[in-house]
Formats: C-alpha cells, sequence, structure tokens
C-alpha cells in the first residue's frame, strides 16, 4: 500500500503531465503485477463505490482524534476534504507495525470485506486500519472506501504510461483497456498480465466465433469525429466534393458499441462501461443478430423518427431501479450507424461506404430496438445542408455527422484513418454573472477557473436596485421573497485562454467576498456569454433548469452586471419536452 | 474586561496602562515594546523602542535608524508602575514574550512563537502567568508539524535529486526567520546556495549577531555552470517574477518548493502552485499551542491573530477564562493565508 500511497502522493504534487507519466511508468513497472492490476483500476476509474458512509467515517475520525464535533467540523471546513482531515488529525501512533502489505491485499482483504461486517464491527476493523497507515496512507484509504478516489490522472495517461512499459502502441492497450474498470470485473494478476503482454491479446474477434460459449464481449476502442466550425459557405473548399460524404443526422444520445458474440451481448459506452442491463429492450433486441457481430451506434429515447430531449435518456441513466413503467414512458433505442466487426471478421480496415452497405443489408429487417441511422440524400448540396442545419434543435438533433465514405474506423482521435466531422447548430447562449468560483485542476490548479454564473431573477427595475442587491450580497444578508436576487443556473470552467484565466482569476482574489472551503463567493462584478448546448427543466436545480455543456464564449466587459439576462431568459429557450 | 487588567486593546495597539507602553502597536506611540522584527509587528515611527539585545541587528535592519532600548532575556526593568521583562519565544532571532508584573500579577504577552527547535534563535521557554495573550496562527488540530530533522532531510533529498538532474532547486519562503532557519539547516555540502538580495541584507544582521549560516552567493555573483546543482532562497514574490527565469539551466526551468506551516494543506499546496511543499513552519502548532499555554499555569487566556474562535471554544470547553484580541497583527509573513502570501511580499528587489 506504501508504493501506491507513495505513487497518489506523487501523483497529486505535481501538475505536469510528464512528471505524472514518469510516476505512472515508475510504478508500473516495479509493482507486483497483482497490485499494479488495482492500481491500474483505480487510475482508469475503477471504483469500488461507498464501502463505508462518510457518516461512518467522519465519526470514527472526530473519535480516533478525541475532538469535539464542533472541532473536527472546523478542521473540515479549513481543509475542504474529508480524507484530508481524517488524515490530518488521526493521532500518530509511536509504534507503527512496519508491515507493508501490497495494494491487492488491502482490497481484497481488507476493504471488500467491510462491506459485510456490522457497524460496530466496521468501526474496530477500520481503527486497526487506520493506525497501520502513515498520513498519506490514510488519505488513500479514506478515499479509497468513500468513493472518492481522484488524481488528475485520465485514462489515456494510464494507457500511455502502460503502453510504454509493455513496449506497445497505446492503442493496443486502449483496445485491452476497454471494460477493464467495469465493476463486475476484479482486475487480476493475470488481467494485468494479459493488458501488458507482448503477444496479441488472446480474445480475439477469431477465436471467439472459433469457441462461442467463451465468447469475449471485448468491444473496439470509439472513433471520435472532429468539430467543425467556422463559416458554412466555405464548406465545399474545407470539405471538397459533397459526393465524397455520407451525412447524417448528428443525435443527443448516447454513443455506444453493440457486441454481439458467442451467447452473449454487450454494450458499452463510450466511457467504457457495460452498460447491458441498464438497457434490456436493446439487449433483448440485439440478440437476433447473428454472432460475431459489432455495431456503433447511439442509444436514443424515441428512436430516430421522434428523438427526446436528452434530460429524458437521462432519468433512465441515473435511475437506480427500472421500473415497467419507466421502460414503458423511456423506450430506448440502438441507432446503428456503423459495422465494425460481422461473420466475426473485424471491418475497420474496410471504407466507410463497405461498412454502410453491410450495415444496411444486416438490418434490413431490423427488430423493434434496434434501427439504422438515416443517411441524408446525395442530392442535399452543401447550401442545401447548411440551411437545413438550422432545423436541427426543432427535430431535436444536434446537427450533422460528416462522414468520409473513404474513411475506415480508426481508434480516437485519430485523423490518419479518414476524417469523421461534427457539425453542431449554434449554441444557445446567455449573458450571466460571475458569483462563485473554485481553483481548477491539473495544470490549473493554482488559478480560479471554476465558475458558476448566475442571471437575474427577474429584470432589475433601475440601476439603484442593482447596487442594493449588490451591497446585500456583500453584506451577506438572505434576500427578501420579492427581491431581485441572482440565480445561479450553470458552472463552466472552459472557453477562455489561458491569458485571459489569469486575468479572471485576479479578478476573483480582489473580489472575493467570503471562502467556504475551496469555494470563493465573488462579489458581482463580471458579465460572460455563457454557450450551452441544450436546456432542459430541472426539479433539481434551483434555478428550475439544466444546461448541458455550458461554457464561457467571451468575457463580456461592455456590459453593466444589470444588463445581464434574466431566468426568463433561460427558461424562453426550454423546448417543448415531447 | 476587569478594570485592573495588566494590557488592553487601544486603537493603537496592545496598552499597559501601568507602564504606559504598547506592545507591537500599528500605530505610532510614544513607547513600543516590540516582540519581533517581523513587519506586522514591528513598524516605523514609534518614539521609542525596546526590544531584545539578540534581536538587535535585524531589528535596525528592518526599520532602520530609530531610538533603541534593549534588554537581556531575562533582565527586568521597570516602566511606570510595571517591571517588564523579555523570554524567549522561539520564533525568530530576537523574538520576544514580554512578560509584565505589576501588583502581584503576570502577564505575559507572547508575540509569535514556537516550541520547535531553531538553531537561528533561543529556544521558546515558558513564564509562569496569570493571563497569557497568546497568538492562534495554526490553531486548528490539523496543524501538527513534522519534527524539524525530518524536513530537513526531505529538502535535502528534493535538492540532491534536482542537482543529479541538473536543475536548480528554488525554495520559496520569508526573508527573515524561515530563509536563515532553512539555511541553518540544509546540507551545505549538496551545491552552492544562492540567495535573494531581500535575504543576504537579513543574513548579514544574523552573522553580526554571532548566527552562524553557511556561505552563499548572490543570484549576479554565481557562475551558469554551477547553477545545475544550486540551492536558491528567495522570498515568494520573486519566485513568480523575472527574477527566476536566471534559473533555468539546459535540462530545464527551476524546481521551486514553498516552506510555510500553510503546506501542511493538499489545496493551500496546489493552489501555491508549486512544484513541491514544505511544512516548515516558525509559529506554534495545535499541541505547540496548547502545550505553552498549560505551562504558563495561566488561568485565563487571551487570543490574537489566527483561529481565535476555535481555540478559544477549546479553552473554554476544558474550564480555561478566554477573551480576544482584535489586533492587526498577521498581514504579513507566514501569518498571511495561503493565497494572500503568494500574491504579495514584503520585500521583492532584488
Ligand atoms: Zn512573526
Ligand atoms: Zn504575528
Amino acid at each position: 500500500m506504501k508504493a501506491f500511497a507513495a505513487l497518489y502522493a506523487r501523483l497529486d504534487a505535481t501538475t505536469s503531465t510528464e512528471a505524472k507519466r514518469a510516476a505512472l511508468v515508475d510504478y508500473f513497472q516495479s509493482a507486483p503485477p497483482a497490485d499494479a492490476a488495482w492500481a491500474a483500476w483505480f487510475l482508469a476509474g475503477g471504483r469500488l463505490g461507498a464501502l463505508v458512509r462518510t457518516r461512518e467515517l467522519r465519526e470514527l475520525g472526530q473519535q480516533a482524534a478525541g475532538l469535539p464535533e464542533w472541532l473536527f467540523e472546523e478542521c473540515y471546513q479549513a481543509v475542504g476534504d474529508l480524507a484530508e482531515t481524517i488524515a490530518l488529525v488521526w493521532p500518530s501512533v509511536s509504534e507503527r507495525a512496519d508491515t507493508d502489505e501490497g495494494l491487492a491485499h488491502w482490497v481484497e482483504a481488507e476493504l471488500l470485506p467491510l462491506a459485510k461486517v456490522d457497524h460496530d464491527g466496521r468501526a474496530a476493523r477500520l481503527r486497526r486500519l487506520f493506525d497501520r497507515l502513515d498520513e498519506a496512507g490514510r488519505f488513500l484509504l479514506v478515499k479509497l472506501i468513500g468513493g472518492g478516489f481522484r488524481v488528475g490522472v485520465s485514462r489515456l495517461m494510464v494507457e500511455r504510461a502502460l503502453a510504454e512499459v509493455a513496449g506497445l502502441d497505446p492503442k493496443r492497450i486502449a483496445e485491452r483497456m476497454m471494460g477493464y474498470t467495469d465493476r463486475a470485473r476484479r482486475p487480476t494478476a493475470e488481467a494485468f498480465a494479459a493488458l501488458i503482454a507482448s503477444a496479441p491479446a488472446s480474445a480475439s474477434a477469431s477465436s471467439a466465433l472459433e469457441h462461442p460459449g467463451e465468447a469475449s464481449g471485448q468491444p473496439y476502442p470509439f472513433f471520435l469525429a472532429h468539430p467543425l466550425t467556422g463559416d458554412s459557405s466555405r464548406l465545399a473548399e474545407v470539405l471538397g466534393p459533397r459526393e465524397h460524404w455520407q451525412i447524417e443526422w448528428k443525435f443527443d444520445g448516447i454513443r455506444a458499441q453493440l457486441v454481439r458474440r458467442g451467447d452473449g451481448v454487450w454494450l458499452w459506452s463510450r466511457g467504457e462501461e457495460l452498460v447491458t442491463e441498464r438497457f434490456p429492450e436493446v439487449a433483448q433486441a440485439a440478440r437476433t443478430l447473428p454472432p460475431g457481430t459489432v455495431l456503433d451506434g447511439e442509444l436514443l429515447v424515441g428512436g430516430v423518427e421522434r428523438p427526446a430531449p436528452f434530460a429524458v435518456l437521462q432519468t433512465r441513466i441515473t435511475r437506480k431501479r427500472l421500473t415497467a413503467r419507466l421502460l414503458s414512458e423511456t423506450p430506448v433505442v440502438f441507432v446503428a450507424y456503423d459495422l465494425l466487426e460481422s461473420d466475426g471478421v473485424d471491418r475497420r480496415e474496410e471504407s466507410l461506404s463497405c461498412r454502410r452497405a453491410r450495415l444496411e443489408a444486416l438490418l434490413a429487417h431490423a427488430p423493434a430496438g434496434l434501427e439504422i441511422s438515416s443517411v441524408l440524400a446525395p442530392e442535399a448540396n452543401w447550401p442545401t445542408l447548411a440551411a437545413l442545419r438550422n432545423e436541427s434543435r426543432a427535430r431535436g438533433v444536434e446537427g450533422f455527422m460528416l462522414k468520409a465514405l473513404d474513411s475506415r474506423y480508426g481508434a480516437g482521435r485519430t485523423k490518419a484513418a479518414g476524417l469523421w466531422w461534427k457539425w453542431k447548430v449554434d449554441p444557445m447562449s446567455v449573458d450571466a454573472v460571475l458569483v462563485y468560483a473554485q481553483a481548477g485542476h491539473g495544470r490549473r490548479a493554482s488559478l480560479y477557473t471554476d465558475y458558476t454564473f448566475a442571471v437575474w431573477s427577474r429584470p432589475p427595475a433601475n440601476d439603484a436596485e442593482v447596487a442594493n442587491t449588490i451591497a446585500a450580497i456583500e453584506r451577506g444578508e438572505v434576500p427578501a421573497p420579492e427581491a431581485l436576487t441572482l440565480v445561479p443556473f450553470a458552472k463552466a470552467y472552459s472557453g477562455l485562454t489561458d491569458e485571459e484565466f489569469r486575468e479572471v482569476d485576479a479578478l476573483i482574489r480582489k473580489h472575493t467576498l467570503t471562502r467556504f472551503g475551496p469555494v470563493r463567493a465573488v462579489r458581482p462584478c463580471l458579465v460572460f456569454e455563457i454557450g450551452f448546448e441544450g436546456i432542459a427543466a430541472s426539479a433539481r436545480h434551483k434555478s428550475g433548469i439544466a444546461v448541458r455543456f455550458p461554457r464561457m464564449l467571451r468575457i463580456r466587459r461592455d456590459k453593466p452586471i444589470g444588463e445581464a439576462d434574466t431566468l426568463d431568459a433561460l427558461t424562453a429557450l426550454l423546448q417543448p419536452m415531447d | 474586561m476587569a478594570a485592573d487588567d495588566l494590557i488592553v486593546l487601544r486603537p493603537e495597539g496592545l496598552y499597559c496602562p501601568a507602564g504606559d507602553l504598547f506592545i507591537d502597536p500599528w500605530r505610532p506611540v510614544e513607547r513600543a515594546v516590540i516582540t519581533h522584527a517581523h513587519a506586522d509587528h514591528a513598524r516605523r515611527g514609534h518614539a521609542r523602542y525596546l526590544a531584545t539585545r539578540a534581536g538587535e541587528n535585524v531589528l535596525r535592519a528592518r526599520l532602520g535608524d530609530i531610538t533603541l532600548e534593549t534588554l537581556d532575556y531575562g533582565e527586568r526593568l521597570r516602566i511606570g508602575e510595571a517591571t517588564v521583562s523579555l523570554h524567549p519565544a522561539g520564533h525568530v532571532l530576537g523574538s520576544a514574550q514580554v512578560r509584565i508584573e505589576h501588583r502581584g500579577q503576570v502577564w505575559v504577552a507572547s508575540g509569535d512563537y514556537k516550541i520547535a527547535p531553531d538553531a537561528t534563535c533561543a529556544a521558546f521557554e515558558p513564564v509562569r502567568a496569570h493571563v497569557f495573550v497568546t497568538e492562534s496562527t495554526f490553531g486548528l488540530p490539523v496543524y501538527r508539524w513534522p519534527a524539524p530533522e525530518a524536513v530537513f532531510a526531505e529538502i535535502n533529498a528534493w535538492w540532491r535529486t534536482n542537482a543529479e538532474a541538473g536543475r536548480a532547486s528554488v525554495i520559496a519562503c520569508y526573508a527573515f526567520g524561515k530563509a536563515q532557519r532553512i539555511l541553518a539547516g540544509v546540507d551545505a555540502s549538496i551545491g552552492p546556495i544562492v540567495v535573494h538580495g531581500a535575504v543576504a541584507t537579513l543574513d548579514r544582521a544574523y552573522a553580526a549577531s554571532g548566527v552562524a549560516l553557511p556561505a552563499t552567493h548572490l543570484a549576479t555573483e554565481i557562475e551558469r555552470g554551477a547553477l545545475g546543482h544550486a540551492l536558491v532562497i528567495a522570498p515568494p514574490a520573486a519566485t513568480s517574477a523575472t527574477w527566476i527565469r536566471r534559473f533555468t539551466t539546459r535540462a530545464g526551468p527551476p524546481e521551486i518548493a514553498f516552506a510555510s506551516g500553510w503546506m501542511r494543506l493538499r489545496g493551500a499546496r496546489r493552489r501555491g502552485g508549486y512544484d513541491r511543499g514544505f511544512v516548515l513552519s516558525d509559529h506554534a502548532d495545535w499541541p505547540g499551542l496548547l502545550s505553552a499555554i498549560e505551562a504558563t499555569g495561566a488561568e485565563r487566556v487571551i487570543v490574537t491573530h489566527g483561529y481565535e474562535a476555535p481555540l478559544r471554544r477549546y479553552l473554554e470547553e476544558r474550564g480555561l477564562q478566554s477573551g480576544r484580541f482584535e489586533t492587526q497583527f498577521g498581514g504579513s509573513e507566514e501569518e498571511a493565508a495561503e493565497g494572500e502570501a503568494l500574491d504579495h511580499s514584503a520585500e521583492v528587489s532584488p
């Protein structure tokens, strides 16, 4: 555990990608495979879930430190992180046994069994565990069992480090890592050895055909599109002849890969999570496909003809239990737009036009739950398409996907295989006021770069009312029921240049009203144009609305605070929910 | 507040009516007793100063030409109706707790203090008192300092690793006190040591006071070839200025660390944006505060600059009487909250 705690501390202490990669490589080269297996699992996003509830951990830390509850709370407020608070106040054990079991032992023999012990037994066990660790170890322990493990390492970074250790192409590792962090699987020394083995992965598509009973659900890495921006009158110039492109509507669903091999069906989200069980109607439909088929597509409520807004699909993902009612109210369809494997043969090196022909043949008589994306007629030329794109919102789609007909199916964002473009409608936008700020992560950890934005509850009557409202905010007053207020509605942390971030950071430090934990309340003094790609009513948000992919389009220094938008302006953008 | 309190709060600062004197006043007064030479405790403009003999050189280096009377530690001086003496606070060179005795009552004002050992100043000495006025900069249980030897070992290891990679090691820290403590604590055999001008000025005052520090160079004096294994000590503001660029070597820009008690918290380490944080403070940690308070035997404790509220409540729950002086200390040096400490520092000129 010491080695992994040291790795965690090393990763946590630096903002440099290069230093993180070096730390990962050092660790993976020296750790025993069983430990490395778990480390890769955690770092790539695997989670044990909360084995111990936050309240229990809090009580334990407080009692072990012998602090009154209020003082532990004061500490937590100052630190802003429960794991760190516990690690810091835990009494130092003078005679710590100098044993150091590996990460795998810790997880399997000490942590996972915690879920099976009752409250009192768990507390006693946890105390002993904490006593065995130093500060870095205690911090890590709470992160592991409390479900809050995060260390600013991307999955890609882990894949690159493993590739370096294995002497393999990172794409190869990416392919093997698909599904590695799935909750149902437990990483083992063998699994880790297979990840970095120099021989090709054994679970190839062809071997799955030969041994259908042991078919692997291994998906392929997703091929990702690049955003197409700029003047639509220059399309022909940028993209060339229209007939070189396959054009489809871009749906606002969940990108997914459907794997049908042997007796099984696996549905993978783009986050490489196995989501088969969340979408039983799709899994059932997929059983009618011949084994040895892999499709790329989109999970969508309502299907191609009547796509529902993303918010509806979200209710399906977030709900813990799938009731019959939920299933009938939100029927999900897998809209296929590409074919990666058929007859057990990897088709990714074939051209898109070939793959499309196979897909059309395959889905000529698709059962309910499976659809094929419709391709726009070749007669629609660039100018027609540009005009049509403006109808996207009314059609419940995000714009177009443009795929080169001769493109192969690449891995990730590579441009070597030929291009895919996403050509989205221009985002909606409002002018909003910066009200809270938090430090960023990684490279931007020293700057305040994560902002919360607000709009006015109603149009301000005049400048005096705006000034009074700001003065009340500065005094920390609770506003009267009818008073003009600023209603937070979105968080955004992208869209500004480094230069602009530094400027805004300085402003935030200067105009901080109060701090709570890592968050600063900022005197309302700066307006931003906030763009977003979707908006839906939301009972969970104070503003009553939730926006998708908000980002900063620009700083509106020209706008006085009083001229920021109102909540009404936002709700006016709401689309009808059906 | 009782009428016979030996120390009260006045707009000018902490005031002792019996001696008609102020302790570390922030507005100009006739007679000022100075606990130590940090900028928020020692200000210009008072008519007469009283401080420790050990701190004379550093105080003059900071304040220039002042009318200064000095006392040895423990030496008693009658001022008005009060008997005043100064006792080691272990904070920085010359730092003192002020003991005031009047009609059998003893009050001790701590100034800033630490319990941990420091080779550059006299060790903290507990003084029995009826009332103890204490600082509370790090008055929360999360602040527990590692042993200084362990921190210096960490610094040496870090410096050695950087030197092997051919990169300069820069430690950002306060020019007065922390800088000299680090100089005295590191293993000077690892490589040459460069100090910022602001640090050099104080080093001279330390040398004049008989505190041994390793040989150092100014940035302008060191040959480029030696930079790769140099240790550089500079105030925080200098490390974000162009001054620091000169330490970039062929192997890359310097590694920059910050040495402060605030580095105990991960959030502070991250927000500071430094490559490394060393937990090294010249203030008492939580156990230090509690042990110092207990050692005075005081039944009443008045808390100043820092985490006053939690420390007071904790003491009250343990049956002590507590109070608070809202001072104007803490605006500079280590006491400033971590973010601000990085934004502006007292001396920056090279
Ligand atoms: Zn001080
Ligand atoms: Zn102070």
